[in-house]
């Protein structure tokens, strides 16, 4: 006996679904509800369970001043490297757009830094930044400006981490501003061209604005996986100095599997998953306008 | 991708394929490509190439001149980092900070880092973890994507959006209780639980979704009509026609789950299921004294295949992702 068809499309529906879904669930909501449970718990210790504990660790992570400079650097981390990264790409999406001698080359170059992993990435820059010997005092070596210990102090590990950031990302987010410089009727162009505008203005006026879905896209893009790459700060600096290269999903993996403190992990966690929700607000918020999932 | 920047960026993000139908809207590097390849959108760069053609003769040469530097001077920067780490990998010891262009080049670097640390180990690790990954996904996302695309289903819509959350709160962020669950069920320290948050994918899912749904309904009731049941027309069907998609996909997916680092960091405890990126830290943080030659070689060799791959494959790369006049 055949099932009605309408039966038959919920069932193999779900079906169809299941295995994926199951998935899903075990490791992204089933974890985000346990990580709320568990930041009202405390940490069990030896044989002492876990017991209720309220907000205390929220009150524990408002008077930590560990969390509030981490939270100070993504901050600054955030809005140091997603601009200049955006800006970047996108100057390079234009120069390599165009027609240029060896264009095929230059676009490997920006492009090639996205390819590799964080970890080599970060192996290659710490060799860089070298004290004495590597590359960049090297360089400033001849300018006569003498040897810094750029990752071990206080005022310039975090920048050196976002230079890396930088280098690694920019060349990703020009493949989305070169595509959509592509899909520009270059009739625009054209026509701006004959009533006598100049590149700069056609760039400001008609490109620009015909650009912004990608640069939301791209916006939102860079913003999660701030908070979400810190592999390069293990790598690096460990956090350190005192600290100040700290970044916060870097402090959770510290708190939850250095200190093995679960609970105090899981408050942290809940504070970057509401980052994380604000940015996926904002996107729904801005870009849902152009965007129906049909 | 980041996604799987992606390719790798770390994260490879997702996107929204469908802007990319029409001309004057972003292509990006993973929309479905063919099915929507409209006249347009191929045929812009020739006649943008001709606009500026008209610009270099014009006066506008002088400008032209200046970018072109401006090009090559920030390419020449982008590239020295990587230079510097060649550089260094292919020289003997002494020159490793010394520029000279008479040093000797070597493979001994090479052969030093891996005699030292189990890299064979490493690599099949990394192998394996791409390949069971890559296969699960696959799978799971063709499976799901096509009852998103075809089914009508109760509760469809609420559970599409439980998906898309995925996309927000990646497994990278839920260290803490992902390691919680991988220890209940008794998997920690195994290639498997590695790669088993991110098997089912929601980016993986939203982009065969969206590729499923272009497939016109005429073929699909065609087939209906010859007595294709659904399994025999999602993979007759669907996935042929999909495949480009499933290449990109790939693509970001390898490469997302080649470069992984925090989540296998933790997770890993012992030789036997270290991925390269965590065996490469063990490595280099270990009591090697600071022969930077020999890390630098080990950096090299762990992003060696994924970097080979990428430059034989660029053609491919592109053609699939931005459908537009690179080479």
């Amino acid at each position: 006996m055949r099932l009605p068809v309408g039966i038959r499309a919920q069932v193999y529906g779900w079906l169809l679904l299941l295995p994926a879904l199951v998935l899903l669930v075990t490791f992204t909501h089933y974890p985000t509800v346990t990580t709320l449970y568990h930041s009202l718990m405390s940490t069990p210790k030896g044989a002492r369970p876990a017991v209720w504990v309220g907000a205390d660790n929220y009150h524990a992570m408002a008077a930590d001043p560990v969390f509030w400079q981490s939270l100070r650097n993504s901050a600054f981390y955030a809005l140091g490297t997603i601009p200049i990264s955006i800006a970047l790409a996108l100057l390079m999406a234009v120069l390599v757009n165009g027609k240029l001698p060896g264009r095929g080359f230059v676009r490997l170059a920006y492009f090639t830094p996205t390819i590799l992993p964080m970890i080599a990435v970060a192996n290659i820059w710490l060799f860089f930044y070298t004290p004495g010997y590597g590359l960049l005092d090297q360089v400033l070596g001849v300018f006569g400006i003498g040897s810094h210990n750029w990752l071990g102090s206080r005022a310039s590990a975090l920048p050196c981490l976002m230079a890396v950031a930088v280098w690694k990302d920019a060349g990703f987010f020009m493949i989305f501003y070169l595509a959509a410089l592509q899909g520009i009727a270059p009739a625009l162009g054209e026509a701006a061209a004959i009533e006598g505008a100049g590149r700069w203005y056609v760039f400001r006026r008609v490109t620009f604005p015909l650009l912004m879905p990608t640069t939301l896209f791209v916006l939102v893009n860079a913003i999660i996986s701030s908070f979400r790459l810190v592999d390069h700060i293990v790598v690096m600096t460990r956090g350190g100095p005192d600290n100040t290269s700290s970044l916060l999903l870097y402090y959770i993996y510290d708190v939850g599997f250095k200190f093995w403190d679960t609970s105090y992990a899981a408050a942290l966690t809940m504070v970057l998953l509401a980052i994380l929700a604000t940015a996926a607000i904002v996107q729904f918020a801005f870009l849902e306008r152009r965007i129906h999932y049909q | 991708m980041r996604g799987e920047h992606h390719m790798g960026g770390p994260e490879m993000a997702p996107q929204t394929p469908q802007r990319s139908a029409r001309p004057g809207t972003p292509v990006t590097l993973l929309d479905p490509p063919a099915l929507s390849a409209s006249r347009e959108t191929r045929d812009a760069p020739r006649l943008r190439d001709s606009f500026t053609d008209s610009d270099r003769r014009g006066r506008l040469s002088f400008g032209w001149a200046l970018e072109t530097a401006a090009a090559w001077l920030l390419g020449g920067l982008w590239i020295l980092p990587l230079a510097y780490a060649f550089w260094t990998a292919f020289h003997p010891r002494e020159y490793s900070t010394r520029f000279a262009p008479t040093a000797p080049l070597t493979l001994q670097n090479f052969v030093s880092a891996w005699d030292a640390a189990p890299f064979a180990r490493y690599f099949l690790n990394s192998f394996l973890l791409v390949t069971i990954t890559l296969a699960a996904q696959l799978v799971l996302c063709t499976l799901a994507a096509y009852a998103f695309a075809r089914f009508s289903f109760r509760g469809r819509d609420v559970v599409f959006v439980l998906v898309l959350m995925q996309l927000m709160v990646m497994p990278d962020v839920l260290i803490v209780e992902n390691y919680r669950t991988m220890s209940r069920l008794g998997i920690l320290d195994t290639v498997v639980a590695i790669g088993l948050p991110y098997m089912a994918s929601a980016f993986g899912i939203f982009l065969l979704r969206q590729t499923f749904k272009t497939v016109p309904r005429e073929l699909d009731e065609a087939a209906r009509v010859e007595g294709a049941g659904f399994l025999t027309m999602l993979w007759k069907l669907y996935v042929p026609l999909a495949k480009p998609v499933y290449v990109a996909y790939a693509l970001v997916s390898v490469s997302y789950h080649w470069n992984n680092f925090l989540w296998p960091l933790i997770v890993t405890n012992s030789v036997g299921s270290r991925p390269v990126t965590v065996g490469l830290q063990v490595f280099s943080s270990g009591d090697q004294g600071v022969d930077w030659s020999i890390i630098t070689a080990a950096t090299l060799l762990t992003s060696g295949p994924l970097l080979v791959a990428f430059l034989l494959f660029q053609r491919q790369f592109v053609q699939s992702f931005m459908r537009a006049g690179i080479r």
